[in-house]
């Protein structure tokens, strides 16, 4: 099981752009918030210490899902592509207006 | 149990999804798809674990949800704060940061595993196993939690980024396991009453990640946060083996795999072995190395502005190289318009990228895109390298070493056979930088007394933004 997932994910994590390496970090990290799927099942247990550390462990482990899953979302939404498309130019428009503003009160 | 094949079924499905998340990472079209199948996945895994937890439940059932429900709540606001409010040039640390809860999770559910399922005086060969799978998922999670907690501490500025250099560091090391080592066998042989060596060893565990990450300087940060993410699948993958978990097994196992990926592409990047970045102190022997070359004093031309705006007015084709410098001196934002405002006049504008530039991989791409560049503009270091003798002005933009040609011209260069972008091939070079002070690993830069490279000093981002008034 072990070495096949290994084989699975050499596999595809070498065709994953360069570009996209960070936001890769991020969504590894979300979803090895899965360890919160181990705390989680010992919540249930009858000796209050443990189910002190399980309560812990799901905490901290389900902000990394949360966080993870939310600011891969994040970045992702940031990359858009297209050179001099219609919204591009008037992006350009805009900054231009604002320098001139900014030209004028120097 | 029928409950209990369906959650296996479940958690199946989840291991695939998460599988094709990370494969639609592989192009951009697809990579907000990738999210949502991870999303999706980690949403089934979720409502199969909680419906398994509550059957399995040892106390009242709703107590056990309520603590569950607690747990997410907190979660869930913790983390969509942190992610609506970081700001890009702190990815890393908030990444490091996220290493290390998952490696604090892994110690406590091993603690929790050790706890709820004692082991006898007479230990068969199962519970062997097990104890070792709890030894070791505690130990990889230690590691993990303090080698994080390091790293992010380094890339927030919280700690010193030098190395740390303690005398023996290697020898250190290598005692801590030898104690890892002989505590397992105390662990094995005392069995029920196992919690003492198995503390001492998180202790000790603590301690080496603690110092394996101190001694490795801030430079070298974007392999170590790789080499934590890796961990941090193995330690999932070994919380997976001790509670007979295949979706965790599978899942750390991918992670694991990313991160090892992930580490030896920075290394190839920097043409360092993976070994002699993780035993650390690089960046304190350098500076004597640096002396020892040969000194190539030269002269250099310095450059205005005013000029520079006329050279990009003139040229048809630029490529702008950035390094980290252009996000600490907050320069993307001007760049970003400098560039679309030459690609409106029909210059062809591209980045080129060296895969170290930035602190975590893929960190510069980031930038870029929130300063609002089409990520098609932005290109490796691969696809540009050959493109550079037919460019007439390169802008070389806070970046040092990954453009010095000694790497490949001067076999003595504490750089040399790094890999770099050949930027002294286009007609015209125009270099940013604050002052001639070397980079980072401390070696002259012959780029900066070429004929056809031009110097202009000062902030990064005022002179863009000087060059963008004159256009």
């Amino acid at each position: 099981m072990l070495a096949l997932a290994v084989v699975v994910g050499f596999y595809v994590i070498s065709h994953v752009s360069h570009a996209l390496h960070t936001p890769l970090m991020s969504q590894t990290n979300a979803i090895s918030g899965i360890i919160l799927v181990g705390g989680v099942l010992q919540i249930g247990s009858a000796d209050p210490v443990v189910t002190t550390l399980a309560v812990l462990a799901s905490a901290v482990a389900s902000i990394n899902i949360f966080g993870g899953f939310l600011v891969t979302h994040r970045m992702l939404g940031m990359f858009h592509r297209g050179p001099a498309d219609v919204p591009d130019v008037q992006v350009t428009r805009g900054k231009r207006g604002s320098d001139t503003r900014g030209g004028g009160e120097r | 149990m029928s409950v209990e094949s369906i959650v296996q079924a479940v958690y199946l499905v989840a291991a695939v999804l998460f599988v094709l998340s990370l494969a639609g990472l592989s192009r951009q079209e697809t990579a907000r798809r990738g999210v949502l199948l991870g999303m999706t996945g980690m949403g089934l895994a979720l409502v199969a674990t909680i419906a398994l937890a509550l059957d399995r439940s040892e106390r009242p059932v709703g107590v056990t949800a309520g603590l569950i429900l607690l747990v997410l709540l907190v979660g869930a606001t913790v983390g969509t704060w942190r992610a609506r409010t970081v700001e890009m040039t702190q990815m890393p640390e908030l990444i490091a940061l996220l290493h290390s809860f998952v490696g604090a999770a892994a110690v406590l559910v091993g603690f929790g595993s050790y706890l709820s399922e004692p082991a006898t005086s007479g230990a068969d060969a199962g519970e062997t196993v097990h104890l070792v799978e709890v030894f070791l998922g505690v130990l990889i999670g230690a590691v993990t939690f303090t080698g994080s907690v390091v790293a992010f501490g380094k890339l927030s500025a919280r700690l010193r980024s030098s190395p740390l250099l303690l005398p023996g560091r290697n020898w250190l090391n290598l005692a801590a396991l030898v104690a890892c080592a002989g505590l397992l066998w105390w662990f094995l042989a005392d069995g029920a009453a196992g919690l003492v060596p198995l503390l001492l060893m998180t202790v000790v565990a603590l301690a080496l990640g603690w110092h394996l990450v101190a001694a490795i300087g801030g430079g070298d940060m974007p392999v170590v946060v790789s080499m934590l993410n890796s961990y941090s699948g193995w330690a999932a993958a070994a919380a997976g083996f001790m509670l007979g978990n295949d979706l965790l097994i599978i899942t750390g196992a991918l992670v694991g795999s990313s991160g090892a990926i992930l580490s030896y592409l920075m290394c190839k990047a920097m043409n360092r072995s993976f070994v002699s970045v993780i035993l650390g102190g690089f960046g304190a022997e350098t500076p004597a190395a640096a002396a020892g070359g040969p000194a190539e004093p030269g002269t250099y031309r310095e450059t205005t502005a005013l000029e520079v705006a006329d050279r990009l007015t003139a040229a048809r084709s630029v490529i702008v190289v950035p390094g980290y410098g252009m996000a600490v001196a907050k320069a993307q934002y001007p760049v970003a318009d400098l560039v679309s405002r030459l690609t409106a006049r029909g210059t062809t504008v591209r980045f080129g990228i060296h895969p170290v530039a930035g602190r975590l991989p893929g960190h510069m791409n980031v930038l870029l895109a929130e300063a609002k560049v089409p990520y098609d503009q932005v290109l490796g270091m691969d696809e540009i390298n050959d493109d550079f003798p037919g460019t007439d002005v390169v802008l070389v933009i806070g970046a040092n070493d990954t453009v010095n040609p000694a790497a490949q011209d001067d076999p003595a260069s504490p750089i040399a056979g790094m890999p770099v972008l050949e930027v002294w091939r286009a007609r015209e070079v125009v270099v940013f930088k604050r002052s001639m002070a070397t980079g980072y690993a401390g070696v002259q830069n012959p780029l900066f007394f070429r004929e056809n490279t031009a110097m202009l000093f000062g902030d990064a981002k005022e002179q863009v933004e000087l060059i963008v008034q004159a256009l």
